[in-house]
């Protein structure tokens, strides 16, 4: 709701308003839809075909446990390698704490890429990629 | 009583002709015993399915190039015509997942796949395969797998740190995921079950208020039956992303 009220329009008289906002809008889903043109360019093509064959993505539950265990994975490894490393080079919180975030840095990589909404490898434009990841 | 009613007893591991040598325990379990027995059917179905080689097939002969060509697609669609190499690693996978996934299904056969350690072994089998074909075939320009294109120079360390964990995630994800969904479902369905035990234990009411749970173990039994093969599917389908990320490293 917010959102649409922009800064000046508060004082106006009410019909007026109205007006305005028809406008604001028609031009807010003008750029909406210019948006998601462009979105579309950059988001990876082949996922969206995969996705729709993918008959896991019908089942949420199903989802949810590929997401969450996505996730969880790349922490356990950030963990791991920190606490390794700790014991190894005797850094001990330093290793751990480190990795740790990194594992969550990979973990939300990984989620995003299970999604679809970042392409498999790296920010390459859809064209010059066949798709495959 | 109190065993029936457990939903985690159907995942104990039983010897069944213990076996020790040099200290470890090599005992053929439960598990073991249901590992050869998926394998075997596997390899049974297969090979009586094109036993006949008839040129219009039977139904059995046509399941069984079914899934053979299901899973050629599926390979080739994800890494290409060099993929088909591996093609037999695939469908051996597959196969054996998905007979794994539905023997677990009948009443009081024990789930290979539900055990965390079978699971992460097949998918450290991958990984490793990937990791040595990868080297093999493309030496060191294999390591550009984890440097994106068009990053600022001095981010790479930091991303490249950050894919490092990423792929060294995915056994582990892999793993996780084909483990949990079949703990997860044999549970969920143990326990509706046991509900309608419990229940009807109770008298008329409970007996009449049993069949709300007695549908929906049937409901999570199909679904059962659905899960089993989407995690084979779906094992098999990241098992070819990831091979084709060893075939061709540098896209």
């Amino acid at each position: 709701m917010a959102r649409d009220v922009r800064p000046g329009e508060t004082s106006k008289p009410g019909a007026e308003r109205a007006v305005e906002t028809g406008g604001g809008d028609e031009d807010l889903e003008r750029r909406r839809l210019q948006l998601e043109a462009q979105l579309a360019t950059r988001r990876p093509a082949s996922r969206d075909g995969k996705d729709a064959q993918n008959p896991s993505s019908k089942t949420g539950f199903g989802n949810a446990i590929k997401l969450s265990s996505e996730f969880v994975a790349a922490i356990i490894v950030g963990v791991g390698i920190g606490w390794v490393l700790d014991q190894w080079a005797g850094t001990s919180p330093w290793g751990l704490i480190v990795f740790l975030f990194l594992g969550f840095a990979a973990g939300v990589l990984n989620v995003m890429r299970s999604a679809g909404m970042v392409a498999e490898h790296g920010t390459k434009p859809p064209s010059t990629k066949d798709g495959s990841g | 009583m109190r065993v029936a009613n457990d939903p985690i007893h159907q995942f104990q591991i039983s010897k069944l002709i213990p076996i020790e040598i040099g200290g470890l325990d090599f005992s053929f379990t439960n598990s073991s015993a249901f590992m050869a027995a998926s394998a075997i059917a596997a390899a049974a179905f297969l090979y009586f399915g094109s036993a006949n080689r008839a040129l219009v097939p039977t139904r059995f002969q046509s399941m069984a190039e079914m899934s053979y060509e299901f899973v050629a697609k599926m390979l080739r669609d994800s890494a290409g015509s060099h993929g088909m190499k591996f093609f037999p690693f695939v469908f051996s996978l597959f196969m054996f997942v998905l007979f794994a996934n539905l023997f677990g299904l009948f009443p009081y056969f024990f789930t290979v796949t539900s055990h965390i350690i079978v699971t992460f072994a097949l998918a450290i089998l991958v990984i490793g395969t990937v990791i040595v074909y990868g080297f093999m075939k493309n030496g060191l320009h294999f390591l550009k797998l984890f440097v994106p294109s068009g990053v600022p120079g001095i981010l790479v360390p930091l991303v490249v740190l950050i894919e490092v964990i990423s792929f060294l995630s995915r056994p582990i994800s892999l793993s996780v995921r084909l483990f949990a969904n079949m703990l997860a479902g044999h549970i969920t369905l143990k326990v509706f079950a046991g509900f309608v035990t419990s229940l009807s234990a109770a008298g008329a009411v409970g007996i009449i208020g049993a069949v709300l749970p007695l549908g929906m173990t049937v409901a999570i039994t199909a679904l059962e039956f659905l899960v089993a093969f989407l995690q084979a599917y779906v094992f098999a389908v990241l098992t070819c992303m990831y091979l084709n990320d060893a075939i061709h490293p540098g896209h």
